[in-house]
């Protein structure tokens, strides 16, 4: 779709969806009244600069439906985020926007790779978590046949890869390379097995990350985006033929890159903040939300043909973002350095604690079997070089220890990558 | 004249070793020889048992980071100066030993000394050239 009947598309949803959620959404009404604007003076697509961002915090504020734009008769389905991080967000569907959430999920599953035949394993959690069930109705929308496996009972799901022959994998990557390793250890190869594409999300990941997942599991390897308070996974995906950013579906959404500090808009290409507005959402839809990724957009025409901007692999989050002693690391920036080092496995965890009023970072990396020594004196060796490769290129100085295979948690969704321990 | 040594990555927390013994006391594997080597983080168990591949496999599919190295098994005279022998005789020879343990049985005797050589195969010949006894891995695991 050219780009001017696309903006014409999203003005106009845009300014149905803002006069929507005025009317019937009292937290939007009061934050357009604060601001001194009304849905009437959006104009343009570059008005959307006027309008106030929503945060995690606004919807823990309203819990658990007060954002909701239709009457609970209305909605079909609930989904809420896990709260790990304090009070979960609790989003709505109305049936049409499960209907558009299948939709857009079928396109997606189709930009990566699948299609009417395919046997989608299904890795994704079922439940609370949009995950499981969002890439299962895209999957059934799409005409491909859902193995609903869903996390966990890892010996079992390698058994069912075998047996049913799925040729598309969907989990989180830290999930993936778990199944890799199980699969090992019980003798079955993934090379034998019919995968050709795996779609993977949920957790931010690097291009070492995928050379590793598209080795261990011989296949194709992309990236998926979404969030429980946009919509779920399907907000953007990278297409297998580039595999080169994410397209980002704005005939639903609008993506916007903004300063985390001034929140000012930033241009194309520039990195920062990504912020979401829904353009089709009935039940749950938000306005300028900050989605705490840290990414930037790429308008560059893509070879898959496909005219919807391109997102850029999140980095970090503006809140996972971690400053060590004025340095900003991100997660993604150490999983690099690791990858680079083929003595370790990619499994990582980075503790922050502060001591005598100094960050110390300590970079907990598993100890495989290519990097073991039976002398004490080459793990030591192994240390010092990691330690050395984290302060060439990020500037900080890390203590790393070396743990035990399997050490860190990551058999269930999200593997943790951060731990902070700072009381500031 | 090898002598098959495993080795299993530990992270210093209480418990560990005792997971090791009794992972290989289930598999029914017999300990013959340790040696345990620690920095403040994580330590190396290193040990000589009675069916390599079965302690390597259970240990594995415990969970464990396990390796596998050649070391060689020498007869030490029972007796002051023994091993000073046997030391100065590499020494001599510009052999270095990256580490050594001893055996917990004798032969005859002779104590056992389990040695890591950097060159294993140098070193064996020397001491086999200068009649000191060195023990093949088949005999040892049985001894």
């Amino acid at each position: 779709m050219p780009r001017e009947a696309l903006e014409s598309i999203q003005l106009r949803r845009l300014q149905t969806t803002l006069q929507r959620v005025y009317a019937s959404v009292p937290f939007y009404r009061e934050t357009f009244k604060a601001a001194g604007i009304t849905p009437a003076d959006i104009k343009t697509l570059k008005d959307l600069k006027y309008v106030p961002f929503t945060t995690k915090q606004d919807l823990r504020d309203n819990y658990p439906f007060n954002m909701f734009a239709v009457p609970m008769d209305n909605v079909v389905r609930i989904h809420a985020s896990s709260g790990t991080t304090g009070q979960p967000t609790v989003v709505g569907y109305t049936a049409r926007d499960v209907g558009t959430w299948s939709t857009l999920m079928a396109r997606a599953l189709s930009a990566g790779g699948a299609g009417r035949g395919d046997i989608i394993h299904n890795a994704y959690g079922y439940g609370l978590f949009t995950g499981g069930l969002g890439v299962h109705y895209g999957a059934e929308r799409l005409g491909a046949s859902v193995i609903p496996v869903s996390g966990g009972n890892t010996k079992r799901q390698v058994v069912i890869m075998k047996d049913f022959g799925a040729t598309v994998i969907t989990s989180t990557p830290s999930y993936a390379l778990h199944l890799a390793e199980i699969a090992e250890d019980m003798g079955v190869s993934f090379a034998s097995l019919k995968f050709k594409f795996g779609i993977f999300g949920a957790e931010p990941w690097s291009e070492k990350m995928r050379e590793e997942l598209e080795r261990k599991l011989n296949l194709t390897a992309v990236d998926i985006y979404g969030l429980s308070e946009v919509m779920g996974p399907g907000v953007a995906i990278e297409c297998h033929e580039a595999k080169k950013g994410l397209h980002v579906f704005e005939d639903h959404f609008i993506a916007e890159i903004v300063d985390p500090k001034t929140l000012e808009p930033l241009p194309y290409g520039e990195t920062g903040e990504l912020v979401f507005t829904s353009l089709t959402k009935e039940a749950f839809p938000v306005i300028r939300y900050r989605t705490r990724d840290i990414t930037s957009l790429n308008p560059e025409p893509c070879v898959c043909g496909r005219t919807h901007v391109r997102m850029n692999r999140v980095t970090g989050r503006s809140d996972d973002m971690l400053i060590i002693r004025g340095v900003n690391v991100f997660p993604s920036q150490i999983e690099s350095v690791l990858m680079e080092i083929k003595e370790v496995e990619p499994h990582y965890q980075l503790v922050v604690d502060r001591e005598d009023n100094l960050d110390v970072l300590t970079v907990k990396v598993e100890v495989g079997e290519r990097g073991f020594s039976d002398e004490v004196k080459g793990l030591q060796q192994l240390e010092r070089r990691i330690t050395k490769t984290i302060k060439e290129l990020l500037g900080v100085s890390a203590n790393v220890k070396l743990v035990e295979p399997k050490a860190i948690e990551r058999s269930q969704g999200k593997a943790i990558r951060v731990v902070d321990n700072r009381q500031i | 004249m090898q002598v098959e040594q495993i080795s299993v990555f530990l992270e210093n927390k209480s418990g560990r070793l005792s997971e090791v013994t009794s992972i290989l006391s289930e598999a029914k594997v017999n300990i013959r020889a340790l040696a345990l080597a620690d920095t403040s983080d994580f330590g190396v168990l290193r040990l000589i048992v009675d069916d390599t591949e079965k302690a390597r496999q259970t240990l594995k599919n415990n969970g464990f980071t396990v390796g596998k190295t050649n070391v060689v098994a020498v007869e030490v005279a029972d007796r002051p100066g023994g091993l000073h022998d046997i030391l100065t005789m590499l020494h001599n020879a510009d052999l270095n030993v990256e580490y050594m343990y001893a055996f917990v049985r004798s032969s005859g005797d002779n104590a056992i000394m389990i040695f890591r050589f950097e060159k294993d195969q140098e070193a064996v010949q020397l001491l086999q050239s200068k009649g000191v006894n060195v023990i093949d891995g088949e005999r040892l695991y049985q001894l």
